[in-house]
Protein backbone atom coordinates (compact mmCIF):
# COMPACT_ATOMS: atom_id res chain seq x y z
CA UNK A 1 0.00 0.00 0.00
CA UNK A 2 2.28 2.72 0.83
CA UNK A 3 4.89 1.62 -1.89
CA UNK A 4 1.77 1.98 -4.28
CA UNK A 5 2.17 5.60 -2.03
CA UNK A 6 5.10 6.43 -3.08
CA UNK A 7 4.44 5.13 -6.99
CA UNK A 8 1.90 7.84 -6.95
CA UNK A 9 4.34 10.72 -5.61
CA UNK A 10 6.43 9.84 -8.32
CA UNK A 11 3.93 9.82 -10.96
CA UNK A 12 2.30 13.42 -10.11
CA UNK A 13 5.90 14.66 -10.82
CA UNK A 14 6.56 15.04 -7.02
CA UNK A 15 9.20 13.00 -6.44
CA UNK A 16 8.73 11.95 -2.40
CA UNK A 17 12.38 9.76 -2.51
CA UNK A 18 13.87 13.34 -2.85
CA UNK A 19 12.99 15.48 0.04
CA UNK A 20 9.90 16.49 -1.56
CA UNK A 21 8.53 18.12 1.25
CA UNK A 22 11.52 19.98 2.24
CA UNK A 23 11.42 19.11 6.02
CA UNK A 24 15.26 17.86 5.74
CA UNK A 25 17.70 20.19 7.48
CA UNK A 26 21.69 19.66 8.00
CA UNK A 27 21.31 20.56 11.38
CA UNK A 28 19.83 22.05 14.67
CA UNK A 29 20.81 25.27 14.19
CA UNK A 30 19.73 25.59 10.72
CA UNK A 31 16.71 23.90 11.96
CA UNK A 32 16.21 26.37 14.74
CA UNK A 33 17.46 29.20 12.65
CA UNK A 34 13.97 31.46 13.24
CA UNK A 35 13.65 31.22 16.79
CA UNK A 36 13.45 34.62 18.22
CA UNK A 37 13.52 36.16 21.98
CA UNK A 38 10.08 35.45 24.05
CA UNK A 39 8.86 32.36 22.34
CA UNK A 40 7.67 29.18 24.01
CA UNK A 41 9.44 26.21 23.74
CA UNK A 42 8.16 22.72 23.80
CA UNK A 43 10.20 20.31 24.89
CA UNK A 44 9.93 16.59 24.69
CA UNK A 45 11.87 13.91 27.22
CA UNK A 46 12.11 12.77 30.73
CA UNK A 47 14.89 13.89 32.66
CA UNK A 48 17.50 13.48 30.39
CA UNK A 49 16.35 10.30 28.73
CA UNK A 50 14.77 11.05 24.99
CA UNK A 51 16.13 14.51 25.44
CA UNK A 52 16.91 17.24 22.08
CA UNK A 53 20.59 17.57 22.67
CA UNK A 54 21.45 19.20 19.69
CA UNK A 55 18.67 21.27 19.52
CA UNK A 56 19.19 22.69 23.29
CA UNK A 57 23.61 23.16 22.26
CA UNK A 58 21.68 24.98 19.21
CA UNK A 59 19.40 27.48 21.15
CA UNK A 60 22.37 28.17 23.31
CA UNK A 61 24.47 29.21 20.87
CA UNK A 62 21.61 31.07 19.06
CA UNK A 63 21.79 33.01 21.97
CA UNK A 64 17.97 33.72 22.43
CA UNK A 65 16.74 35.33 25.57
CA UNK A 66 13.32 35.50 27.45
CA UNK A 67 12.00 31.62 26.59
CA UNK A 68 9.49 30.07 28.20
CA UNK A 69 9.97 26.07 28.00
CA UNK A 70 7.47 23.26 28.67
CA UNK A 71 9.48 20.58 30.06
CA UNK A 72 8.54 18.14 32.29
CA UNK A 73 11.70 18.39 33.80
CA UNK A 74 14.50 21.13 33.79
CA UNK A 75 17.43 18.56 33.23
CA UNK A 76 20.39 18.66 35.27
CA UNK A 77 23.08 21.25 36.18
CA UNK A 78 25.08 20.70 33.10
CA UNK A 79 22.80 19.10 30.90
CA UNK A 80 19.64 19.51 29.12
CA UNK A 81 18.11 22.54 29.63
CA UNK A 82 20.00 22.78 32.70
CA UNK A 83 22.90 24.50 30.19
CA UNK A 84 20.44 27.35 29.36
CA UNK A 85 19.47 28.20 32.89
CA UNK A 86 22.99 29.01 33.47
CA UNK A 87 23.06 31.37 30.50
CA UNK A 88 20.10 32.93 31.87
CA UNK A 89 18.11 32.17 28.46
CA UNK A 90 14.94 31.12 30.37
CA UNK A 91 12.51 33.46 31.56
CA UNK A 92 9.86 30.73 32.83
CA UNK A 93 9.70 27.18 33.27
CA UNK A 94 6.00 24.73 33.01
CA UNK A 95 7.52 21.84 34.63
CA UNK A 96 6.37 19.10 36.38
CA UNK A 97 9.39 17.79 38.94
CA UNK A 98 12.56 19.30 38.71
CA UNK A 99 14.26 18.30 41.75
CA UNK A 100 17.38 17.23 39.64
CA UNK A 101 18.86 20.71 38.98
CA UNK A 102 20.42 23.14 41.78
CA UNK A 103 20.92 26.09 39.30
CA UNK A 104 16.55 25.89 39.11
CA UNK A 105 16.62 25.79 42.49
CA UNK A 106 18.31 28.64 43.26
CA UNK A 107 17.33 30.94 40.16
CA UNK A 108 13.61 30.21 41.42
CA UNK A 109 14.24 30.91 44.83
CA UNK A 110 15.49 34.26 44.13
CA UNK A 111 12.73 34.76 42.27
CA UNK A 112 14.81 35.28 38.82
CA UNK A 113 13.03 32.19 37.50
CA UNK A 114 9.35 32.03 37.35
CA UNK A 115 8.16 28.42 37.71
CA UNK A 116 4.66 26.89 36.94
CA UNK A 117 4.53 23.46 38.76
CA UNK A 118 2.13 21.59 36.85
CA UNK A 119 1.66 17.82 37.70
CA UNK A 120 2.70 15.74 35.25
CA UNK A 121 -0.67 13.85 33.77
CA UNK A 122 -1.94 18.01 33.80
CA UNK A 123 0.82 18.82 32.25
CA UNK A 124 1.01 16.00 29.55
CA UNK A 125 -2.84 16.28 28.80
CA UNK A 126 -2.54 20.57 28.43
CA UNK A 127 -0.27 19.96 25.95
CA UNK A 128 -2.45 16.91 24.05
CA UNK A 129 -5.44 18.65 24.56
CA UNK A 130 -3.40 22.12 23.04
CA UNK A 131 -2.33 19.88 19.94
CA UNK A 132 -5.87 18.41 19.07
CA UNK A 133 -7.77 21.66 19.11
CA UNK A 134 -9.14 21.79 22.65
CA UNK A 135 -8.88 24.83 24.91
CA UNK A 136 -8.89 23.81 28.46
CA UNK A 137 -10.84 20.26 29.78
CA UNK A 138 -11.67 19.00 33.39
CA UNK A 139 -9.64 16.66 35.01
CA UNK A 140 -9.72 15.16 38.86
CA UNK A 141 -6.11 15.88 39.15
CA UNK A 142 -5.31 18.38 41.98
CA UNK A 143 -8.98 19.58 43.51
CA UNK A 144 -8.41 20.53 46.67
CA UNK A 145 -4.75 21.65 46.59
CA UNK A 146 -2.78 24.75 45.36
CA UNK A 147 -2.71 23.74 41.94
CA UNK A 148 -6.38 24.63 41.65
CA UNK A 149 -6.13 27.71 43.41
CA UNK A 150 -8.07 30.31 41.07
CA UNK A 151 -9.49 27.81 38.50
CA UNK A 152 -12.84 27.20 37.99
CA UNK A 153 -13.73 23.70 39.83
CA UNK A 154 -17.00 21.93 38.65
CA UNK A 155 -18.98 19.10 40.09
CA UNK A 156 -20.21 16.21 37.29
CA UNK A 157 -21.87 13.42 38.08
CA UNK A 158 -20.85 14.13 41.66
CA UNK A 159 -17.24 14.49 41.66
CA UNK A 160 -15.22 17.74 42.08
CA UNK A 161 -13.00 18.70 38.49
CA UNK A 162 -10.37 21.50 38.24
CA UNK A 163 -10.81 23.39 34.95
CA UNK A 164 -6.90 23.57 33.19
CA UNK A 165 -6.50 25.47 29.99
CA UNK A 166 -4.25 23.79 27.31
CA UNK A 167 -0.66 24.38 25.90
CA UNK A 168 0.94 25.06 22.48
CA UNK A 169 3.87 26.57 21.69
CA UNK A 170 5.94 28.23 19.12
CA UNK A 171 8.21 25.34 18.56
CA UNK A 172 8.56 21.74 20.06
CA UNK A 173 11.81 20.36 20.04
CA UNK A 174 11.49 16.38 19.86
CA UNK A 175 13.71 13.47 20.07
CA UNK A 176 12.96 10.35 17.62
CA UNK A 177 14.54 7.45 17.30
CA UNK A 178 14.13 7.16 13.14
CA UNK A 179 12.20 9.58 10.70
CA UNK A 180 11.56 9.35 7.23
CA UNK A 181 12.37 12.35 5.01
CA UNK A 182 8.21 13.11 5.71
CA UNK A 183 8.34 13.28 9.01
CA UNK A 184 6.85 10.50 10.35
CA UNK A 185 8.67 9.43 13.47
CA UNK A 186 9.05 6.07 15.65
CA UNK A 187 10.77 6.67 19.39
CA UNK A 188 12.89 3.99 20.84
CA UNK A 189 11.31 2.41 24.42
CA UNK A 190 10.61 4.69 27.20
CA UNK A 191 12.57 7.96 25.07
CA UNK A 192 9.11 8.43 23.92
CA UNK A 193 7.50 10.09 27.23
CA UNK A 194 6.85 13.51 26.66
CA UNK A 195 7.96 13.43 22.54
CA UNK A 196 4.41 12.60 20.76
CA UNK A 197 2.43 14.88 22.73
CA UNK A 198 5.07 18.03 22.74
CA UNK A 199 5.14 16.82 18.81
CA UNK A 200 1.60 17.94 18.28
CA UNK A 201 1.27 21.11 19.81
CA UNK A 202 4.39 22.86 18.25
CA UNK A 203 3.91 25.86 15.77
CA UNK A 204 7.28 24.53 14.33
CA UNK A 205 7.84 21.14 15.22
CA UNK A 206 11.38 20.20 14.81
CA UNK A 207 12.28 16.49 15.28
CA UNK A 208 15.76 15.99 16.31
CA UNK A 209 16.67 11.81 14.79
CA UNK A 210 18.89 9.14 15.45
CA UNK A 211 18.41 7.95 11.50
CA UNK A 212 16.54 9.31 8.93
CA UNK A 213 14.97 6.97 6.15
CA UNK A 214 13.67 7.27 2.30
CA UNK A 215 9.63 7.15 2.84
CA UNK A 216 8.34 4.17 2.50
CA UNK A 217 10.99 2.49 4.68
CA UNK A 218 9.01 2.77 8.21
CA UNK A 219 6.10 0.31 8.31
CA UNK A 220 2.84 2.23 8.47
CA UNK A 221 1.96 0.31 11.43
CA UNK A 222 4.43 1.12 13.62
CA UNK A 223 4.90 5.35 13.30
CA UNK A 224 4.07 7.19 16.30
CA UNK A 225 3.90 10.33 15.32
CA UNK A 226 2.17 10.97 12.21
CA UNK A 227 4.76 13.11 9.82
CA UNK A 228 1.62 15.86 9.49
CA UNK A 229 3.11 16.96 12.79
CA UNK A 230 6.61 17.66 12.24
CA UNK A 231 8.09 20.61 10.08
CA UNK A 232 12.24 20.14 10.11
CA UNK A 233 13.84 16.99 10.76
CA UNK A 234 17.26 16.76 10.92
CA UNK A 235 20.23 13.78 11.99
CA UNK A 236 21.57 14.58 15.54
CA UNK A 237 25.40 14.53 15.72
CA UNK A 238 27.23 13.29 18.74
CA UNK A 239 24.13 12.37 20.56
CA UNK A 240 25.64 12.02 24.18
CA UNK A 241 22.34 10.13 25.83
CA UNK A 242 23.60 10.67 29.49
CA UNK A 243 21.99 8.29 32.03
CA UNK A 244 21.04 10.39 34.90
CA UNK A 245 21.04 7.13 37.37
CA UNK A 246 22.59 4.67 36.41
CA UNK A 247 21.08 1.16 38.18
CA UNK A 248 22.38 -2.30 37.66
CA UNK A 249 21.16 -5.27 39.78
CA UNK A 250 23.17 -6.68 42.46
CA UNK A 251 25.72 -9.63 41.18
CA UNK A 252 23.42 -12.90 41.65
CA UNK A 253 20.57 -11.78 41.12
CA UNK B 1 11.03 -2.52 67.12
CA UNK B 2 8.95 -0.69 64.69
CA UNK B 3 9.15 -1.81 61.20
CA UNK B 4 12.07 -1.89 58.75
CA UNK B 5 11.61 -0.62 55.62
CA UNK B 6 12.00 -3.47 54.32
CA UNK B 7 9.17 -4.59 56.55
CA UNK B 8 7.01 -2.29 55.52
CA UNK B 9 7.35 -3.10 51.93
CA UNK B 10 6.87 -6.50 52.40
CA UNK B 11 3.48 -6.37 54.12
CA UNK B 12 2.19 -3.95 51.37
CA UNK B 13 3.02 -6.99 48.81
CA UNK B 14 0.13 -8.86 50.51
CA UNK B 15 -1.95 -5.97 49.62
CA UNK B 16 -0.70 -7.04 45.40
CA UNK B 17 -3.34 -9.55 44.19
CA UNK B 18 -2.67 -11.45 41.32
CA UNK B 19 -3.38 -10.04 37.95
CA UNK B 20 -2.94 -6.16 39.14
CA UNK B 21 -1.33 -3.73 37.89
CA UNK B 22 0.44 -1.72 39.98
CA UNK B 23 2.05 1.97 40.14
CA UNK B 24 5.22 2.26 43.01
CA UNK B 25 6.77 5.94 43.74
CA UNK B 26 10.33 6.47 45.11
CA UNK B 27 12.10 5.05 48.02
CA UNK B 28 10.33 2.37 50.06
CA UNK B 29 6.84 1.97 47.47
CA UNK B 30 10.05 0.68 44.80
CA UNK B 31 10.94 -2.27 47.47
CA UNK B 32 7.59 -3.85 47.35
CA UNK B 33 8.22 -4.80 44.08
CA UNK B 34 11.21 -7.46 45.50
CA UNK B 35 8.50 -9.31 47.99
CA UNK B 36 5.96 -9.74 45.08
CA UNK B 37 5.59 -14.14 44.99
CA UNK B 38 6.69 -15.56 41.58
CA UNK B 39 3.51 -16.83 41.14
CA UNK B 40 1.21 -13.95 41.07
CA UNK B 41 0.97 -11.93 37.61
CA UNK B 42 1.91 -8.74 38.32
CA UNK B 43 2.85 -5.74 35.50
CA UNK B 44 4.63 -2.62 37.10
CA UNK B 45 3.57 0.67 35.56
CA UNK B 46 6.25 3.28 35.35
CA UNK B 47 4.16 6.79 34.22
CA UNK B 48 7.08 8.09 32.18
CA UNK B 49 5.38 5.50 29.45
CA UNK B 50 6.28 1.82 30.53
CA UNK B 51 3.60 -1.03 31.88
CA UNK B 52 5.48 -4.18 32.15
CA UNK B 53 8.89 -2.95 34.19
CA UNK B 54 11.25 -5.32 35.06
CA UNK B 55 14.15 -5.31 37.50
CA UNK B 56 17.41 -3.25 37.12
CA UNK B 57 19.81 -4.59 34.35
CA UNK B 58 23.08 -5.91 34.23
CA UNK B 59 25.73 -3.87 32.89
CA UNK B 60 25.70 -4.88 29.95
CA UNK B 61 22.18 -4.95 29.16
CA UNK B 62 22.12 -0.86 30.29
CA UNK B 63 20.22 1.45 28.34
CA UNK B 64 19.78 5.33 28.50
CA UNK B 65 16.81 5.17 26.56
CA UNK B 66 15.07 2.14 28.83
CA UNK B 67 14.20 4.26 32.64
CA UNK B 68 11.80 3.98 35.13
CA UNK B 69 10.08 7.14 36.76
CA UNK B 70 13.08 7.58 39.04
CA UNK B 71 15.11 8.46 36.23
CA UNK B 72 17.18 4.25 37.03
CA UNK B 73 17.66 1.99 34.35
CA UNK B 74 15.37 -0.62 34.33
CA UNK B 75 14.28 -4.14 32.45
CA UNK B 76 11.21 -4.59 30.67
CA UNK B 77 9.31 -8.20 31.05
CA UNK B 78 7.38 -9.86 28.67
CA UNK B 79 4.12 -8.35 27.73
CA UNK B 80 5.85 -4.82 28.09
CA UNK B 81 4.45 -2.27 26.42
CA UNK B 82 5.57 1.55 25.83
CA UNK B 83 4.08 4.52 25.39
CA UNK B 84 3.51 8.67 25.60
CA UNK B 85 3.13 10.36 28.87
CA UNK B 86 -0.62 11.65 27.85
CA UNK B 87 -1.54 7.98 27.15
CA UNK B 88 0.32 7.12 30.48
CA UNK B 89 -1.56 9.67 32.49
CA UNK B 90 -4.88 8.26 30.75
CA UNK B 91 -4.12 5.16 32.05
CA UNK B 92 -3.94 6.70 35.63
CA UNK B 93 -6.70 9.15 35.73
CA UNK B 94 -8.74 6.63 33.94
CA UNK B 95 -8.86 4.50 36.85
CA UNK B 96 -7.02 1.56 34.68
CA UNK B 97 -4.25 0.63 37.28
CA UNK B 98 -5.36 -1.10 40.19
CA UNK B 99 -2.80 0.38 42.76
CA UNK B 100 -0.27 2.96 43.23
CA UNK B 101 1.57 2.65 46.45
CA UNK B 102 3.48 5.80 47.75
CA UNK B 103 5.03 7.85 50.36
CA UNK B 104 4.49 10.73 52.22
CA UNK B 105 5.39 13.26 55.07
CA UNK B 106 1.77 13.60 56.26
CA UNK B 107 -1.55 11.40 55.64
CA UNK B 108 -4.91 12.67 57.84
CA UNK B 109 -7.75 11.16 59.70
CA UNK B 110 -9.56 12.08 56.37
CA UNK B 111 -7.52 10.02 53.90
CA UNK B 112 -5.91 13.59 52.43
CA UNK B 113 -2.35 13.34 51.93
CA UNK B 114 1.02 15.44 51.50
CA UNK B 115 3.79 14.90 49.85
CA UNK B 116 5.07 17.30 47.30
CA UNK B 117 6.23 20.73 48.99
CA UNK B 118 7.80 22.15 51.87
CA UNK B 119 7.16 25.93 51.63
CA UNK B 120 9.94 27.59 51.45
CA UNK B 121 12.57 24.69 52.08
CA UNK B 122 11.83 21.91 49.70
CA UNK B 123 10.53 22.78 46.19
CA UNK B 124 10.94 20.00 43.39
CA UNK B 125 7.69 19.17 42.29
CA UNK B 126 4.54 16.85 42.61
CA UNK B 127 5.87 14.64 39.41
CA UNK B 128 2.95 12.20 38.99
CA UNK B 129 1.98 12.13 42.51
CA UNK B 130 -1.27 14.12 42.18
CA UNK B 131 -2.29 12.10 39.20
CA UNK B 132 -1.42 8.88 41.00
CA UNK B 133 -3.93 10.15 44.37
CA UNK B 134 -7.05 10.88 42.06
CA UNK B 135 -6.70 8.39 39.87
CA UNK B 136 -5.72 4.59 40.77
CA UNK B 137 -8.37 2.18 42.14
CA UNK B 138 -6.84 1.70 45.64
CA UNK B 139 -4.20 4.25 46.67
CA UNK B 140 -2.16 2.76 49.63
CA UNK B 141 0.64 5.55 51.41
CA UNK B 142 4.23 3.91 52.83
CA UNK B 143 5.74 5.50 55.37
CA UNK B 144 7.27 6.54 58.74
CA UNK B 145 4.82 6.87 61.54
CA UNK B 146 6.78 9.86 63.35
CA UNK B 147 9.24 12.46 62.51
CA UNK B 148 12.93 12.45 63.50
CA UNK B 149 11.55 14.36 66.11
CA UNK B 150 8.68 11.57 67.71
CA UNK B 151 5.83 13.90 66.17
CA UNK B 152 2.75 12.15 64.36
CA UNK B 153 2.84 12.24 60.35
CA UNK B 154 -0.81 10.44 61.20
CA UNK B 155 -2.75 13.63 61.79
CA UNK B 156 -6.22 15.04 62.47
CA UNK B 157 -5.82 17.59 59.48
CA UNK B 158 -2.77 17.87 56.90
CA UNK B 159 -0.35 21.07 57.70
CA UNK B 160 1.36 20.68 54.42
CA UNK B 161 0.64 21.55 50.98
CA UNK B 162 -2.27 18.81 49.73
CA UNK B 163 -0.86 16.87 47.13
CA UNK B 164 -4.79 15.06 47.31
CA UNK B 165 -7.91 15.10 49.10
CA UNK B 166 -9.99 12.19 50.78
CA UNK B 167 -8.26 9.91 48.25
CA UNK B 168 -5.65 7.67 50.60
CA UNK B 169 -6.96 4.00 50.94
CA UNK B 170 -4.98 2.53 53.47
CA UNK B 171 -1.44 3.77 55.51
CA UNK B 172 1.41 1.07 56.27
CA UNK B 173 3.80 2.39 58.67
CA UNK B 174 6.59 1.50 60.86
CA UNK B 175 3.82 1.42 63.61
CA UNK B 176 1.10 -0.58 61.65
CA UNK B 177 -1.41 -0.95 59.04
CA UNK B 178 -4.46 1.44 59.25
CA UNK B 179 -7.61 1.54 56.95
CA UNK B 180 -9.24 5.06 56.42
CA UNK B 181 -12.55 4.97 56.71
CA UNK B 182 -15.62 7.84 57.45
CA UNK B 183 -14.43 7.16 61.34
CA UNK B 184 -10.62 8.23 60.49
CA UNK B 185 -7.79 5.51 60.95
CA UNK B 186 -8.61 2.39 62.00
CA UNK B 187 -5.68 0.19 63.21
CA UNK B 188 -6.12 -3.20 61.90
CA UNK B 189 -1.99 -4.58 62.79
CA UNK B 190 0.40 -2.93 64.75
CA UNK B 191 4.43 -3.43 64.86
CA UNK B 192 5.19 -7.11 66.79
CA UNK B 193 7.11 -5.11 69.07
CA UNK B 194 4.97 -2.49 70.16
CA UNK B 195 2.03 -2.19 72.17
CA UNK B 196 -1.44 -1.28 70.63
CA UNK B 197 -1.58 2.04 73.21
CA UNK B 198 2.14 3.17 72.25
CA UNK B 199 0.61 3.30 68.46
CA UNK B 200 -2.80 5.11 69.06
CA UNK B 201 -0.69 7.27 71.21
CA UNK B 202 1.58 8.07 68.54
CA UNK B 203 -1.08 8.85 66.25
CA UNK B 204 -2.46 12.38 66.23
CA UNK B 205 -5.96 11.96 64.61
CA UNK B 206 -9.41 10.23 64.87
CA UNK B 207 -8.21 6.69 65.76
CA UNK B 208 -10.10 3.01 66.23
CA UNK B 209 -8.84 -0.10 67.17
CA UNK B 210 -10.01 -2.91 64.94
CA UNK B 211 -11.91 -5.50 66.73
CA UNK B 212 -9.96 -8.31 65.49
CA UNK B 213 -6.06 -5.93 65.89
CA UNK B 214 -3.60 -8.47 65.51
CA UNK B 215 0.33 -7.91 65.50
CA UNK B 216 1.54 -7.83 61.57
CA UNK B 217 2.99 -10.84 60.05
CA UNK B 218 6.18 -10.02 58.16
CA UNK B 219 7.31 -12.93 55.99
CA UNK B 220 6.70 -14.00 52.81
CA UNK B 221 3.33 -13.32 51.21
CA UNK B 222 0.80 -15.00 52.67
CA UNK B 223 -0.48 -17.17 49.15
CA UNK B 224 2.70 -19.02 49.04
Amino acid sequence: MYRWWRRRGRYCGTDLDMNGFGKVFPDAKSALKDIKDGMTILSGGFGLCGLAENCISAIKELGVKNLTFVSNNAGVDDFGIGILLHTNQVKKMISSYVGENKTFEKQFLSGQLEVELTPQGTLAEKIRAGGAGIPAFFTPTGVGTLVAQGKEVRQIDGRNYVLEKSITGDFAIVKAWKADKFGNLVYRKTARNFNPVMATAGKITVAEVEEIVEIGELDPDNIHTPGVYVNRIFKSKGLEKRIENKTVRNGGN
Amino acid sequence: MPLTREQIAERISHEVKDGYCVNLGIGIPTLVANYIPKNLSVMFQSENGLLGMGPFPSEKDLDPDLINAGKQTVTTVSGASFFSSADSFAMIRGGHIDLTVLGAMEVDETGSIANWMIPGKMIKGMGGAMDLVAGARRVIVAMQHTDKEGRPKLLKKCELPLTGVACVHHVVSDYGVFDITKDGFVLREYAPDLSIEKVVAATSGKIIVHPEVKAIKTGPHSCC
